[in-house]
């Protein structure tokens, strides 16, 4: 099995996989979702500047500057921040949740009814003073 | 010139709305500036020179500034600053004392820019941005008296055939500008042949012409000028008679030379001019409302433009550029007189209004000289352009038909236009006496007369004496439309008032004798004052069409946008799917790329791969147990930081490995606050589970596919630069870092502030919110509660553990930060070991006493962080290089080695301390919820 058709599968799977939870209609397993999309984006990038084995991009003296003898830098560094960034909004997304959970008493994405979903917990006392 | 009307414009809003006065000398004094700044480009523009003036404007696009004053465009300037001067005048003392002048004027002197700007613009972008620009002022010129339901209801109906119509122009100008490969004006009028004989043609010209017509009021647009009507009068004069309504036919005038004198432009142009002409003429002899049957004569005057464009000899153009002229000189001037009667009777209703001859003989005697000048009376302006459309109607000979038709159409639309010029004098000067007016008539103020008096003049002087007055400006207006070299080459015409007996001539009689016979008849017969209004009104099929774009829209809405998340994601997964597979079927690969030769993968890989799948697969299986599913996910996690490790990525394995920590961390804090468990779908949508199943491996085999193809083919890459310059230029080896604080450092100053943006935002999400956890099962669950007994929860070993290892943290998460430029490290990876320090001494001592004895302000950080890079990146603007320009020095650290002192260093701090911030204020906020009000305090 060649690197390329393992990481290509990996990175499917690894879309399929938070796609159909980003389809489930709760806010935790969006978030897992999310997060597993965000592997796989992020992997989709990375890979973009193709598959290199110990080549890593830091200069070594006397070692000629091309894409033979070091990675792609640039995928890496938008990928870098991007992890980063992904982080930030996973948890934007669960202050969301906590706050909706707290506020709605269920942890359904969209407001009950509309789609025939009962609410699964009692109302929590959420409060917000002043 | 052109930028003197926006700036009286603009002057005048400073003008306060109670110096009525004031505000109309200041407009009056920038219209004659203009108006003088025009004139004194006169003897070039006689000597057939085109002066232009050009700023680059859009350069990338080949769009610039540009304007030029031909004959043409000299001549709508003209009318522009002359008759908007005048109008200035009238307006002045036409206002109620409650209406604001200021805001009135400015907005005048706004259109006028505009329309000046239409007719100026060098090119055709420029002109459709001008072109929208008047239709904005219209739309809030129409609706001045704002309290007026019927003046909402114009402009907005204005606004959105017009609008409709700039947008059509917007298309078309696009499309000339594909096919000529240029918009400037004098390029594409040159390119007739190209345009001609491309296949866009037909589509662009019906575009253009669209937007002529609805700016024109052509049948079947043309309903939206009567309603316009609910304007001032001197807007009406000025907008809707002289000058906006004659941007279509300016259009029409300005790319003949490109697009005319061929089939398509003659049938469409002439027979929506036809029709318009004759529709206009008969509707307006029955209207009862003076500024309706002025309206609607506007409608057939302009159809009589556009006919003769669309006759598409020379002289027919020749004719309606003369045209132009003329009728906004006596329409406006009519306009004006309209609005002094409805200013000292109170009503425009012809019904009402009889017999003011008596009451102001001037005014009546003014009226008189233009309605006849409407009606083509000879020796008065109307009738020379009228005959010479009379000559050109009979010259068609084309077609058998159309040889027949033409005269005859030409001859009844002269009727009607003397029944309804006639309608207008008898009905308002003689008739009878007054009927229950409001106020008792008077002549007006003797300024608001000069500028009827003046325009009636001209009227006169260009009846008696054509070859001397207008002659010399018609020449070369008319030379400019045809885009001819010289005044020479001009079709040979006489401007005289007597040609001779003639078919002509004989029309003319014809129309003055029928069309007095046909108001005879008509006052006699059935009385016009009883006639009901005319079916003839489009309004209604404007508001049927427009309710039912609204009721389609919401359905369309309803249908898409039903609130729930799911249904959107669904469709934004679906859509996304779709445009892939649309573009692998739809643009099938042109060519081959060889496959280069794929490494195979050993057992380990493959192992470690497999985990990773595995886990994932995990995850999804059980997701309804959220915590085992976060622990699946986050072996997922490692196995793509692990991957970053084999091929490679030394910088991303770390920082995949430390978000990694921190967001599993936040999860499991946040699950606390959650329900444990994901209930299963309904019973009746069970469904839906495969259908996500299906879209899900959709989804997963596409981007394999991609994945797959990509990697197997050879590539160009633009990085061989970055690790060329990595170290001669950004003074690090480590090009990852060197592009993220040098080469692309504003993106990572973007970056850094949307992750300090994050963690505001969590904390403003979660302010107050005080949420007790929903159960105590999860073994992170109790971490950051205060509310058990403190020494309950706290391992004593934990404690000394994590103490110990708070300065080493930190040390390696200097460390990491220092030699980030050359080795895997840097701002991103050093802030967050730092967070993870932190985070462990949350765990050991609980978070209230960490806040308490550290006293941290996790806001404050992002903010110096944010400063930090900020100022780092204007630093370099101080010895003159662009923002975020790097420098660097190496300095000898003992024990760490070379340190690099590059300028970029305190642009990585600046990340590193927005991180840890950003990081950290998401995470107390949330491990703060649960704690009682006081302590969080």
């Amino acid at each position: 099995m060649s690197l390329a058709l393992l990481v290509a599968l990996g990175v499917g799977v690894l879309m399929a996989c938070g796609v159909y939870l980003l389809l489930r209609a709760r806010t935790f397993d969006m978030v897992l979702g999310l997060t597993l999309i965000s592997y796989a984006v992020n992997l989709f990038i990375f890979f973009m500047g193709r598959l290199a084995v110990g080549k890593a991009p830091i200069i070594r003296a006397g070692v000629p500057e091309t894409l033979t003898n070091y990675a792609d830098p640039l995928p890496q560094a938008l990928v870098l921040t991007a992890i980063v960034i992904s982080f930030g909004m996973t948890a934007v997304l669960l202050a969301i949740a906590v706050r909706s959970h707290a506020e709605n008493g269920h942890d359904h994405v969209d407001e009950e009814g509309r789609s025939g979903v009962a609410v699964d917990t009692p109302p929590i006392p959420g409060r917000t003073p002043k | 010139m052109l930028l003197l009307p926006f700036m009286g414009a603009v002057a005048l809003l400073f003008v306060g709305n109670g110096q009525r006065k004031f505000a109309g000398w200041l407009a009056g004094a920038f219209t004659l500036a203009g108006f003088a700044l025009l004139l004194t480009l006169a003897p070039m523009v006689w000597n057939g020179e085109v002066p232009r003036f050009r700023v680059e404007w859009l350069p990338s696009l080949g769009v610039g500034f540009g304007l030029r004053l031909d004959g043409l465009a000299f001549l709508f300037g003209g009318l522009i600053l002359g008759i908007g001067a005048l109008v200035v005048l009238y307006g002045a003392y036409y206002l109620a004392d409650n209406d604001p002048p200021a805001r009135f004027f400015a907005l005048l002197l706004f259109f006028m820019g505009a329309m000046l700007g239409v007719v100026l613009a060098d090119n055709l972008i420029l002109l459709v941005v001008f072109w929208e620009l008047t239709s904005l002022s219209s739309f809030l010129l129409i609706g001045f008296w704002r309290h007026r339901e019927d003046a909402r209801q114009g402009a907005r109906m204005a606004l959105a055939v017009t609008g409709i119509g700039g947008l059509a122009l917007l298309a078309g100008v696009l499309l000339i500008g594909k096919v000529v490969g240029s918009y400037d004006l004098d390029v594409v009028l040159a390119s007739k042949v190209v345009l001609q004989q491309s296949p866009m043609f037909v589509p662009l010209l019906l575009l253009v012409l669209l937007g002529a017509f609805t700016k024109s009021a052509q049948f079947p647009f043309h309903f939206w000028l009567p309603h316009a009507m609910a304007a001032p009068t001197p807007v009406s004069a000025y907008l809707h008679s002289a000058t906006m309504v004659k941007a279509g036919v300016f259009l029409l005038a300005r790319l003949y030379p490109a697009l005319g004198d061929n089939d398509v432009w003659f049938w469409i142009v002439s027979t929506v001019g036809m029709v318009t002409l004759l529709m206009g003429a008969v509707v307006a002899i029955f209207q009862h409302d003076l500024k309706g049957l002025l309206a609607y004569s506007t409608i057939s005057h302009l159809g009589l433009i556009t006919l003769l464009f669309g006759l598409d000899t020379p002289l027919a153009v020749v004719a309606g550029v003369f045209h132009i002229i003329n009728h906004a000189v006596f329409k406006a001037s009519l306009f004006m007189a309209a609005g002094i009667i409805d200013h000292e009777t109170g009503s425009r209703d012809m019904r009402q209004l009889n017999g003011l001859w008596k009451r102001m003989p001037i005014t009546a005697t003014l009226a008189i000289v233009a309605s006849a000048a409407m009606a083509g009376v000879p020796l008065v302006n109307g009738f020379l352009s009228k005959e010479m459309f009379f000559m050109e109607a009979t010259a068609v000979d084309t077609h058998r038909l159309l040889q027949l038709a033409m005269p005859i159409a030409a001859t009844i639309a002269g009727m009607a236009s003397v029944a309804y010029s006639l309608r207008l004098i008898h009905d308002v000067f003689f008739n009878g006496e007054p009927v229950g007016l409001s106020k008792t008539p008077n002549e007006p103020p003797r300024f608001m007369r000069v500028p009827v008096e003046i325009l009636v003049v001209i009227c006169l002087m260009v009846g008696l004496f054509p070859a001397y007055t207008i002659g010399p400006l018609l020449a070369v207006a008319a030379q400019a439309t045809l885009n001819l070299p010289s005044v020479a080459q001009m079709p040979q015409y006489t401007l005289a008032i007597w040609h001779g007996f003639n078919l002509p001539l004989l029309m003319s009689a014809i129309a003055m004798a029928g069309g007095v016979t046909v108001y005879v008849l008509l006052q006699r017969k059935i009385n016009l004052h009883t006639v009901v209004k005319l079916p003839g009104d489009a309004k209604v099929l404007f508001d049927v069409f427009i309710e039912n774009i609204t009721v389609i829209a919401g359905a369309l809405t309803r249908l898409t946008q039903n609130g729930s998340l799911q249904r959107y994601l669904l469709l934004i997964i679906v859509t996304a799917i779709a445009g892939g597979v649309a573009a692998v079927w739809l643009y099938p690969a042109v060519g081959v790329r060889p496959s280069v030769p794929m490494e195979a993968a050993n057992l380990v890989v493959i192992a470690i791969a497999l985990v990773g799948i595995g886990t994932a697969i995990g995850a999804v299986v059980m997701h309804r147990e959220r915590l085992t599913a976060l622990i699946f996910m986050g072996v997922a996690g490692l196995v793509v930081a692990l991957s970053f490790v084999y091929f490679s990525a030394p910088d991303l394995a770390l920082t995949q490995l430390l978000v990694e920590v921190v967001t599993i961390i936040l999860m499991m804090v946040t699950l606390n606050f959650l329900p444990k468990q994901s209930k299963p779908e309904a019973a009746g949508r069970r469904h839906v589970n495969w259908r996500d199943a299906i879209i899900a491996s959709a989804a997963g085999l596409g981007v394999s596919w991609i994945v797959y193809q990509v990697l197997t083919r050879p590539f160009n890459s633009i990085s061989p630069y970055y690790l060329q310059t990595t170290v001669p230029q950004g003074g690090g080896a480590n090009a990852v870092n060197v592009i993220i604080v040098d080469f692309r450092g504003f993106d990572t100053l973007g970056e850094i502030a949307v992750l300090g943006m994050a963690g505001l935002i969590v904390a403003l999400l979660l302010r107050g919110l005080i949420v007790p956890a929903s159960n105590g099962n999860s073994p992170f669950g109790a971490v950051f509660e205060a509310k058990m007994p403190e020494v309950a929860r706290q391992s004593l070993l934990l404690q000394v553990i994590s103490t110990l290892l708070l300065p080493v943290a930190i040390m390696v998460s200097i460390y990491f930060y220092l030699r980030g430029h050359n080795l895997p490290g840097g701002g991103f990876i050093a802030g967050l070991i730092f967070a993870i320090a932190l985070i462990l001494q949350y765990v050991a001592f609980g978070q209230a006493r960490v806040e308490a004895s550290f006293k941290l302000d996790y806001g404050k950080w992002v903010g110096w962080g944010l400063l930090a890079a900020g100022l780092t990146g204007m630093g370099s603007w101080l010895v003159g290089f662009p923002f975020l320009t790097s420098t660097f020095k190496y300095f000898s650290v003992p024990l760490i080695g070379a340190v690099p002192i590059a300028s970029a260093m305190f642009f990585d701090l600046g990340v590193f301390l927005c991180v840890i911030g950003g990081t950290m204020l998401a995470l107390a906020t949330i491990g703060r919820l649960s704690q009682p009000a006081k302590e969080a305090a």
